[in-house]
């Protein structure tokens, strides 16, 4: 299945959540949130949240940043 | 005789909405060389708050965090919307941090010129709305303009937060004056957020009488960023001790702090 993440197209193959897509993508970062098709989604939704064909996802964390 | 000194003990704390905090310098945490840099300039600087910006994740390179360098137990976040230039983003963005467990303080930023990076007035307050509504602790950066500050707060952001100067320009405050309009009109807290160059400019602010002031480039751009947190460190707490104590009233002509009486007669 084809998404765009983070402004990138890329094939997932296990993916059928958003529990899946943190797994498959191999995210560890300690604080991460994600917004999928511009909609921030809660962390307790993730499993509950289907992806399909050409979703968009975003997935940010915390970077060094002042003003 | 013999009263102990005490005046220094009963430093006043600076409270932002449902938080109080001791130091009353607030520090970025960008543009520093290393995560191990940006971590030592910070605990140096003695900042309790630390603003982080929110970004995409690289998937394909090292997934270190600015997080894993700061421990949270120590640290309030406050997690900016720098590089939002409308409120959708903005709005987006602080959704974003809180989910991913950044808390509830947010800096709200909307850029509205890419040269100087001054802040689109309009856009930021009304990003500031939605964002109390949404259950956030708004620190708006804005312009030092006396009519906007009293609007966000009557929006209910728990402070203000006017430039001093361009962001990153190291002018310094470039009108007292208006800081101090800002600071007759609105009861929370004033911080200044942007534009201080050195120690001197950031103890000048605080001589206003500003609840504090919130940094980045002025250290970590410093040729020694460890040498120069100290320096503000010190500059921010001298400048609030000298506020404080009050100034003497600037005056043309000398006066002499010796008697005049008792002199030798030759």
């Amino acid at each position: 299945m084809k998404l765009i993440i983070n402004g990138k197209e890329r094939d997932m193959r296990s993916s059928r959540t958003l529990t899946e897509l943190v797994q498959e993508l191999e995210i560890t970062a300690p604080h991460f949130a994600m917004a999928l098709n511009q909609q921030v989604i809660p962390k307790s939704q993730y499993s509950d949240t289907a992806l399909k064909e050409g979703d968009k996802v975003e997935i940010v964390h915390a970077v060094g940043g002042g003003v | 005789m013999g009263n102990t000194i005490t005046s220094t003990e009963k430093k006043s704390n600076l409270k932002i909405g449902d938080k109080t905090f001791k130091s009353r310098l607030i520090v970025g945490t960008g543009k520093y060389a290393s995560f191990d840099e940006t971590r030592m300039a910070i605990e140096i600087s003695g900042a309790e708050v630390v603003t982080v910006a929110v970004r995409r994740i690289e998937l394909d390179t090292s997934k270190d965090s600015i997080l894993n360098h700061l421990d949270p137990k120590r640290y309030t976040f406050l997690p900016n919307t720098a590089g939002c230039y409308n409120v959708k983003e903005a709005v987006m963005t602080c959704q974003l941090a809180r989910e991913a467990g950044l808390g509830n303080f947010v800096k709200v930023e909307v850029i509205g010129d890419e040269k100087t990076l001054f802040p689109d007035n309009e856009a930021t307050l009304e990003a500031s709305k939605l964002l109390v509504a949404d259950g956030f602790q708004v620190l708006p950066y804005c312009t030092d303009d006396v009519v906007l500050c009293k609007k966000l707060e009557d929006a209910g952001c728990v402070a203000v937060m006017p430039l001093a100067a361009p962001i990153g320009s190291g002018l310094g405050i470039r009108n007292p004056y208006n800081i101090k309009l800002i600071l007759e009109a609105v009861q929370v807290p004033v911080i200044i957020d942007a534009g201080v160059g050195t120690a001197s400019d950031a103890s000048r602010a605080m001589e206003l009488g500003v609840g504090g002031l919130l940094m980045n480039t002025a250290i970590a751009g410093a040729k020694d960023p460890l040498k120069m947190a100290q320096a503000m460190k010190l500059a921010v707490e001298s400048g609030r001790l000298a506020y404080e104590a009050g100034r003497i009233p600037r005056k043309l002509y000398a006066s002499a702090s010796s008697p005049l009486e008792g002199l030798i007669d030759i």
